[in-house]
């Protein structure tokens, strides 16, 4: 990889570091606005917001504001301090996400050598702030949220690393860089135009990473944790204001993260075809390029958010362990023999 | 400090930095909003109708063996990763080690599968 700015160390990180810290919250700011608000809105033959700004484009920019002035209550049972600190565990989990993302050939923010394993482990450390938040709030249906979500979390972390798995095996590595490499200089039966992106050879694991993805992300089919109907909304139902929009920010943030990760491993990630995989140009075009992709799969994502009704808690668990976790397996194994054989 | 721990260096200030902003957002949010706590708002909320019980309510937890479970299968990942990246080195027979690895382990969710683990009562 060529240097884009040779910089110091302490300057380029506080660059970066800017520019994530700006970047995370319009992540889920575009999330919300264009599919929770917009394409809900139009799927259920509704206008949606449309007052605020063109098109209601500033709603989120009032709301944001509208929680900065809600009264903070700590419910008198609660344990004060893990009530207060569960928000920013959750929020420093897809902080950390956002590390490995790459957006180019040197736009990243640190290229780790373990990346996507990286990626996984950080992720399931929001497991334990939700963890904390529903057993701090002292309220049943917060605990009962709070115990579903995690249940859920772990059993769907497995089908999502073991899907990883075959991506691993195709490239050789765990690094996303490599990866997006991999990709672009991979060709389908001897034809290299458009490289190789892995949706292709790994079409299985592309659609068990998605489903997990979906129940990691606590998303419609799977929202037992957060069932509205019966759980009021789980483990977060005794925060007001500005925590429970940390919740939030981190939920979106989680969700553009994981849509990134998907395509970076199954869609090619920056690379566009026809350029050279170190062309200093997709530092530039590269991140148009992943937005793009970002939002086609966020699409799916909510498109199925809102056609889907809701798993019940034993069809949820039993999907996981007897189909979910048994095909991801098989697809290691199958893709492993290809590997070797081919 | 070598390049290893350096860029390491920068996920932990990431983190020092979601744990900074979050702060900035809520010490704004502390300037801005006001605090009236009353004995009625700071009752946990139960849709309405005052809590029965205690506070923390005893629930069975089910998701114990499936904790359990989940230490097998993710254990068995970190193994399985290294392996995945090292795999054309070791040809057909860390194919077959692996292929051995995993079969034993699927034996293990079997045996959970019959037991009846698996199944929500």
């Amino acid at each position: 990889m060529t240097t884009l700015l040779a910089l110091p160390y302490w300057q380029e990180t506080g660059i970066k570091l800017g520019l994530a810290l700006a970047i995370i919250p319009t992540t889920s700011l575009i999330l919300v606005y264009l599919f929770l608000f917009k394409m809900m809105a139009f799927m259920q033959s509704r206008l949606g917001p449309n007052d605020t700004g063109p098109y209601g484009t500033l709603q989120l920019i009032a709301e944001a504001i509208k929680f900065l002035q809600k009264e903070d209550i700590h419910p008198a049972q609660a344990d004060r301090r893990v009530f207060r600190m569960a928000p920013v565990v959750v929020l420093g989990s897809t902080f950390l996400l956002y590390v490995i993302l790459p957006a180019g050939p040197d736009a990243v923010v640190e290229n780790l050598d373990t990346g996507i394993f990286y990626a996984m482990a950080v992720s399931s450390l929001s497991v334990l702030g939700i963890l904390m938040a529903g057993w701090s709030s002292a309220n049943k249906y917060a605990l009962l949220g709070g115990l579903r979500a995690a249940g859920q979390l772990i059993a769907y972390e497995l089908p999502l690393i073991l899907a990883v798995m075959g991506v691993v095996i195709q490239a050789e590595t765990l690094n996303l860089q490599e990866i997006v490499v991999a990709q672009a200089t991979g060709e389908i039966f001897g034809f290299g135009g458009i490289g190789n992106p892995f949706i292709f050879t790994q079409f299985l694991a592309f659609l068990i990473f998605m489903i997990a993805a979906q129940a990691e992300l606590t998303q419609t089919p799977f929202d037992m944790p957060v069932a509205e109907t019966e759980l009021v909304g789980g483990f977060h139902i005794e925060y007001t204001g500005f925590r429970f929009l940390l919740f939030f920010m981190a939920e979106f943030g989680t969700a553009f993260a994981f849509a990134a990760l998907a395509s970076v491993m199954f869609l090619g990630g920056w690379w566009i075809p026809g350029f050279d995989v170190d062309d200093n140009i997709l530092n530039v075009l590269g991140p148009g390029v992943m937005l793009g992709k970002i939002l086609l799969i966020s699409f799916f994502i909510f498109w199925v958010r809102f056609t889907y009704p809701r798993l019940r808690e034993d069809q949820l668990q039993k999907f996981a362990w007897k189909v979910l976790i048994p095909l991801s397996l098989a697809n290691i194994v199958l893709t492993g023999i290809f590997k070797v054989v081919f | 400090m070598s390049e290893l721990l350096r860029s390491y260096l920068t996920v932990g200030i990431f983190g020092v930095a979601a744990i900074a902003m979050a702060g900035a957002m809520l010490t704004i949010a502390r300037i801005l909003r006001p605090s009236r706590p009353t004995r009625q708002k700071l009752i946990a909320y139960e849709s309405g109708v005052d809590p029965v019980g205690g506070d923390w309510a005893q629930s069975q937890i089910r998701y114990y063996v499936f904790a359990v479970l989940f230490v097998l299968f993710d254990v068995e990942a970190v193994f399985i990763f290294p392996w995945a990246t090292r795999l054309e080195v070791y040809g057909v027979f860390g194919l077959v080690e692996m292929a051995i690895f995993i079969f034993i382990l699927l034996l293990g969710l079997f045996y959970a599968w019959r037991k009846g683990v698996l199944r929500w009562v």
